[in-house]
């Protein structure tokens, strides 16, 4: 059931894959994942400072342009773990 | 202070060998991995349906990250400061927020062979009326947004002294640009600003790595440019600005950015690159790879503090131009040249393909739809280019004859109204669990609440009484706080209670609602898993 291509017709390995393995499915979970960098750089509390500075850069630059950095990683995260399914 | 054209000679000459260079490309295009004839709107308007990974990051990147953000986003740090910040949570939220319903728009329109989103809603929900509705909220959004491209092109001419003398001449740099772009839309389709995209970026990225290196060393670090900012904005009467956000802002910079997410995915422009990819797996590579270009916005967004820290002086009055005027005062002329073309030939690429979109919307919603039933492929094709011909030619009246400033109200407003189609358009790759009718009553809840808050907000800098910009004081609501929020995300809160509403109501009262086209495995499907409705000539 994991795997649709040993299915003969391709269509019908759609239908499997849906009804089969929705969201019950456990690699399904790593999509919830991606609230994480939706959230963070939403809330200003977190960086509406100028202190600690890196290189110069108050807070609210430096973190809001490293959470940049955050959403590759847990995109191509979910996309890696979530490949094989539909 | 006006620049004269002869003091700039070299960048001039820099710029339009890049300019006729990318233009040419732009006719060749019309050959380049070309699968069958052009006279169909999925080869003109979609490129074929089969661009690849990389061809769609760099398409996808020139449809989002226009030269107008590369020019206004720095404007408005110059300006205000952390609140033109914005655009960079909203390009990261963008991702994880629409990366899997941009995944199921793109498998449905593959199965059922849709071109825009209004197609989409009319296949869903079987209204003519609504996806009517859908594609003029598309087309109007979309003009303004075009002609902001040629604000930003408008802005690295007026520093280099090519606007400036009254009439006539004035505009005559602006309309050969364009008469160039509306030639090879029309001969190549989607496939000119693929080709273009890979030049603008080559460009966009040089030049940005080169600014954040050599910046801080002419100006004394970034720790220096930041105080320089800070300075500014304290000696100013402004309340707003600062290079922090501060108790009454940051309720609209949340919503502001989280509105903006959801608007850009659902302009028309959007889907047309997302729709032009090969399969699934395109979009789901590019979701994780588009933000690099966020990386590079938010860096370009700080050239507004260097250009305080430099003392930059905008040219003509026109905030639009800090950012090549700062590259102009610091950089070699030849230098200043390659920066400016890559914000002209940045504005290229998202004008071509918002002018594609709407003329898609057009075409499909408007006149095949209620006017030409039986069209063929091949008329279809043909009425889209001549109206992408007539969408640019609008978008250049806009700037010419009527003013700048009115297309950047126009956008502000674009953003808010583009947003009424989330229900329809975005939960309805969910869930059809709305009515049709309630989606029609929602939209127009959601348009004249969205327009009335519009028209509460005044702009003291250019003495505008209403529509001066996107943030209403919860004071104009009626509440006790001087804390501010973005019109787009409260107007689509309206239209979704409204929605829900109407639905229950119709429902309890039994009133017929219309089908569904499409089936739940429609928005799981792949290339690999099934032969779409027409014939592809792609799946051989």
């Amino acid at each position: 059931m994991t795997d649709s291509s040993v299915s003969g017709n391709p269509f019908s390995s759609v239908l499997i894959n849906d009804s089969g393995m929705k969201s019950s499915h456990p690699r399904s979970r790593w999509n919830w994942l991606l609230p994480i960098p939706i959230v963070l750089p939403l809330a200003t509390f977190l960086f509406n400072a100028d202190g600690p500075r890196l290189a110069g850069f108050p807070l609210f630059y430096w973190l809001q342009l490293a959470f940049v950095g955050l959403v590759v990683v847990v995109t191509t995260l979910v996309y890696q773990l979530t490949k094989q399914e539909r | 202070m006006t620049p004269v054209w002869r003091d700039h000679l070299t960048q001039i000459i820099v710029f339009a060998v890049l300019f006729l260079g990318v233009s040419a490309l732009g006719f060749f295009a019309a050959r380049w991995r070309r699968t069958g004839s052009l006279d169909h709107l999925d080869e003109w308007g979609l490129g074929g349906r089969r661009f690849g990974t990389w061809i769609t990051w760099f398409l996808l990147g020139g449809d989002i990250y226009t030269a107008y953000t590369f020019v206004a986003v720095p404007a408005l740090l110059f300006a205000a400061g952390a609140t033109g910040f914005y655009a960079v949570p909203y390009t990261v939220i963008m991702y994880p927020l629409v990366m899997i319903a941009l995944v199921r728009l793109w498998s449905v329109s593959y199965k059922h062979g849709l071109v825009t989103p209004a197609d989409f809603v009319r296949k869903r929900f079987q209204s003519r009326t609504l996806a009517l509705l859908v594609a003029i909220t598309g087309i109007v959004a979309t003009m303004p947004y075009i002609a902001l491209q040629l604000v930003g092109i408008e802005a690295a001419l007026k520093t280099m002294g090519l606007v400036g003398a009254s009439g006539f001449t004035r505009h005559l740099p602006i309309l050969i640009a364009f008469a160039i772009l509306a030639a090879y839309t029309y001969s190549s389709g989607l496939r000119a600003p693929a080709l273009i995209s890979f030049v603008k970026d080559a460009l966009i990225y040089l030049v940005i790595i080169v600014a954040v290196i050599y910046l801080p060393i002419k100006l004394g670090g970034w720790g220096h440019i930041f105080n320089a900012a800070a300075a500014k904005f304290e000696a100013t009467p402004a309340p707003g600005d600062g290079i922090l956000l501060n108790a009454n802002n940051q309720l609209n910079y949340v919503t502001l950015a989280l509105g903006s997410a959801l608007a850009l995915f659902l302009y028309p422009h959007t889907a047309t690159g997302v729709l032009a990819s090969r399969d699934r797996g395109v979009i789901k590579r590019n979701m994780a790879a588009l933000p690099a270009y966020s990386l590079a916005l938010g860096l370009i967004a700080l050239l507004g503090y260097g250009a305080i820290a430099a003392h930059v002086t905008p040219v003509l009055k026109d905030n639009n131009t800090v950012v090549p005027a700062l590259f102009d005062g610091l950089f070699p002329q030849w230098f200043a040249g390659v920066a400016f073309a890559a914000i002209g030939i940045g504005a290229l690429v998202p004008a071509a393909i918002m002018s594609i979109a709407a003329a898609n919307l057009f075409t499909r919603n408007i006149y095949v739809e209620y006017f030409d039933k039986g069209a063929s492929p091949a008329r279809e094709a043909k009425v889209s280019k001549i109206v992408s011909l007539v969408v640019k030619f609008g978008a250049l009246l806009f700037v010419v004859a009527v003013s700048p400033q009115f297309s950047i109200d126009l956008q502000l407003i674009g953003g808010v109204i583009i947003l009424q189609t989330l229900p329809s358009v975005g939960v309805g790759l969910y869930t059809r669990w709305f009515h049709r009718t309630a989606l029609i009553s929602g939209w127009v809840a959601g348009m004249a609440a969205g327009l009335w808050m519009l028209y509460q907000i005044p702009n003291p800098a250019t003495n505008h009484l209403h529509f001066g910009g996107s943030a209403i004081a919860l004071t104009k609501l009626g509440l006790d706080s001087p804390k501010t929020l973005y019109v787009g995300f409260l107007a689509v809160a309206v239209n979704l209670i409204v929605a829900t509403l109407v639905t229950l109501a119709l429902r309890a009262a039994k009133v017929r609602d219309g089908g569904d086209g499409t089936s739940p495995e429609d928005y799981q499907t792949d290339r690999s898993d099934t032969t779409p409705d027409k014939k592809d000539p792609a799946l051989v």
